[in-house]
């Protein structure tokens, strides 16, 4: 165990700042798969690799001579019709189905697009210069690479715009009725299938955006999908489903602690004990589930 | 319909099978010798993999050309018979036993990574198959008591060693304070032992010891500490990634070092990724072809370098030399002991010394390479950003000065 921490306090709120903007960034994926968890009961295991897809398509403007800031513009527009294709080829055969059923079929889908995107892109390990610098704080004792504040700054945009679009769009109240009743939402004339599908194409496009913040900010490779996919699982399971405020709290709450367990238990536990986290939640929430059902007995 | 079906499967799939088992190799058809390799030509290795396979294919067509290898009185010509292992252990040491039963090669050479050369090893072992590998440098390779299985490299824990060594010299001889981060992985972590050995020995202190994940992409919290702490030395290894992630944010977050050594630079191709950011990264290599090794069928490093480009269209990585050198070390080994026995094979490559293009090659009993030091390069690049690795490290080869300590980013 280390402290250093205490030792230089500069490290404090360096901790702090890279958490919560790492935080937003895994906040805005988090929602995507809050958004469609919530409407299709389905949980999204290629939601990584919708992400890595969408890092990609910003790598690749990146290699022809455009700035990779604009892949968070084309990326989700490519994206969303991804996400349609993926859910008119899969999803829609496992959307009523239970959710094992749809586990698997999300999963096949992983597996499928790592080997495509590493039969496409090959295996080496690549990244997106942005070019846009760092801003120091503190006398230099504090650090923080304008590219992670560009990513923190869009995915806010993002989330933001997407709120608004849900509270005042005709979809987006479609979006919201099926996920509180799909059948209530059918007898009233929602076309659930087009919401599913849009909901669907959505969450791709979200990803899109993530995929391309993530090439401007660290690396990206074929098979790193996962990593993602686990961590907006966790912080949708800490927030709950549609619960858009508790979704980004906890994104940057995980980003946060993530950073400190570094610093104060060491690299090697840093994902650890966010794992540790998410046991202690959950052992928590049963324990407040299971109280409130005697009471409700 | 159903029972129909699946019968018309079942007969479907013994056929194949059958059609598959038909077509068996010998160890030595005709005037051919053929080797087996599993080599990951998809999955996640797949990049090295094909260096591998490059390697390998330029050695034959190499050797084949320039009269084969003699035994017995006739010439015989090499070939080799590839499998996809998809970089999975499981399938390579599939792969291995199907090679060496249904195939009948009895001599093999290896795969890429020193995970999937775990995975083949104790299979040829079980067998007794020579093996030459090229690209295994795990030590606990080596620690095994495996008296098949030869490597032409050195052995992990040498990696970094000699970048240790230089910074104590550049330092009067007193010990430095050494930051690491290493990925969890077999080789990173054999690449630490060997810095852990060096620190104790030269009197060095390690003041941070991070260990990465192996999904790593993200080192910031370390780089955080090398700022506060300010170590002399900074030593990285995660293969591509970590070498791609460590010079992203330390040039991000101008991270100051007065030395910053790495592992997998070259097929992390980090200058032309990361251009002037790359400058003065330090980086262990198995090779390079400015090195002045000598042999007759490459004749130098410099030749070999100009061949490959010619044949491949890039610049071959010491993945792809020491690949070919495998095969180098084959032919000898099949010309001294002027026999195609498995076990009279196996003593003349243990008793193998010799030089090639790509390094001198003698045999520990534990099959590693203990002949061949490792090579530190320094990314060097000129005003107009065009930057090339140029050899520093030990002296004997060094093409250019080290330049240390590396400047401060607010001099840059």
């Amino acid at each position: 165990m280390d402290f250093l921490v205490f030792q230089y306090p500069m490290i404090t709120i360096q901790a702090c700042l890279d958490g919560l903007l790492l935080g937003i960034l895994f906040a805005l994926i988090a929602y995507g798969m809050a958004l469609q968890w919530g409407v299709m009961n389905i949980i999204n295991i290629a939601q990584g690799d919708l992400v890595i897809l969408g890092g990609y398509i910003a790598y690749f403007m990146y290699l022809y001579g455009i700035h990779p800031a604009w892949g968070v513009i084309v990326s989700p527009i490519i994206m969303y019709f991804v996400g349609i294709a993926i859910y008119k080829l899969v999803i829609n055969k496992v959307v009523d189905r239970d959710l094992f059923i749809s586990i698997l079929a999300t999963f096949g889908i992983s597996i499928l697009f790592m080997q495509l995107m590493n039969f496409a892109f090959g295996a080496d390990v690549v990244l997106a210069n942005s070019g846009y610098g760092t801003t120091m704080l503190f006398d230099n004792n504090v650090v923080l690479p304008n590219s992670k504040i560009f990513s923190a700054f869009i995915s806010i945009v993002f989330a933001i715009c997407l709120v608004v679009y849900m509270k005042r769009s005709k979809l987006g109240r479609a979006i919201r009725a099926t996920a509180q009743n799909a059948r209530a939402a059918k007898i009233l004339g929602v076309d659930t299938e087009k919401v599913y599908a849009a909901t669907f194409g959505i969450n791709a496009a979200l990803c899109g955006v993530a995929g391309a913040l993530i090439s401007i900010t660290f690396t990206i490779h074929p098979y790193m999908g996962l990593p993602y996919t686990i961590r907006s699982f966790m912080i949708v399971i800490v927030a709950g489903l549609g619960n858009l405020p508790g979704v980004a709290m906890s994104g940057m709450g995980l980003g946060i602690f993530e950073e400190f367990a570094d610093y104060i238990l060491g690299t090697e536990f840093r994902i650890g004990s966010v794992f540790l986290l998410l046991v202690l939640i959950l052992v928590y929430r049963r324990f407040k589930l299971s109280k409130k059902r005697e009471y409700l007995k | 319909m159903k029972i129909k079906n699946i019968l018309i499967t079942f007969v479907s799939a013994i056929a194949l099978l059958f059609s598959t088992s038909v077509v068996s190799f010998a160890k030595v058809v005709g005037d051919k010798i053929i080797l087996g390799a599993a080599i990951s030509l998809t999955g996640k290795y797949s990049s090295n993999g094909v260096h591998t396979q490059n390697g390998y294919n330029m050695a034959v067509d190499r050797i084949n050309s320039m009269g084969g290898v003699k035994v017995g009185g006739k010439t015989y010509k090499f070939d080799i018979i590839y499998y996809d292992d998809e970089s999975n252990p499981k399938r390579a040491a599939q792969l291995a036993e199907r090679l060496i039963s249904q195939d009948k090669v009895e001599f093999m050479l290896g795969p890429y990574s020193s995970g999937l050369t775990k995975a083949i090893a104790p299979v040829t072992e079980k067998y007794g198959v020579p093996m030459v590998e090229a690209n295994g440098a795990s030590r606990s390779l080596f620690t095994k008591g495996y008296k098949y299985l030869f490597a032409v490299l050195a052995p992990a824990n040498l990696y970094l060693d000699v970048a240790i060594r230089t910074a104590v010299e550049l330092n009067g001889g007193k010990g430095v304070r050494i930051a690491q981060a290493f990925e969890q992985d077999a080789f990173s972590q054999d690449v630490r032992l060997g810095i852990l050995d060096a620190a104790k020995e030269t009197g060095s202190e390690i003041i941070i010891d991070d260990k990465l994940p192996k999904e790593l992409n993200d080192m910031a919290a370390t780089l955080v500490k090398v700022k506060q702490m300010k170590p002399d030395v900074l030593v990285v290894s995660g293969h591509t990634k970590g070498a791609l992630t460590a010079i992203r944010q330390i040039s991000e977050m101008k991270v100051d070092v007065p030395m910053l050594a790495m592992t997998h630079c070259d097929a992390a191709k980090l200058s032309k990724q990361h251009g002037k950011n790359s400058q003065y990264a330090l980086c262990a290599s198995q090779w390079h072809k400015t090195l002045t090794y000598k042999d007759d069928f490459f004749k130098d490093g410099m030749t070999y370098a100009a061949d490959f480009e010619k044949e491949f269209g890039y610049d071959p990585p010491y993945q792809s030399a020491e690949s070919s050198a495998a095969l180098l070390v084959f032919k000898d080994a099949f010309e001294r002991a002027n026999t195609f026995d498995q076990k009279k094979v196996r003593d003349a490559l243990a008793a193998t010394n010799m030089q090639t293009f790509y390094g001198n090659i003698k045999f520990a009993p534990g099959g590693q390479n203990v002949d061949k030091p490792m090579v530190l390069f320094q990314v060097m690049c000129d005003d107009a950003g065009k930057c090339e690795n140029k050899v520093v490290a030990p002296l004997k080869w060094a093409s250019a000065e080290l330049i240390h300590p590396v400047p401060k980013w607010s001099e840059r």
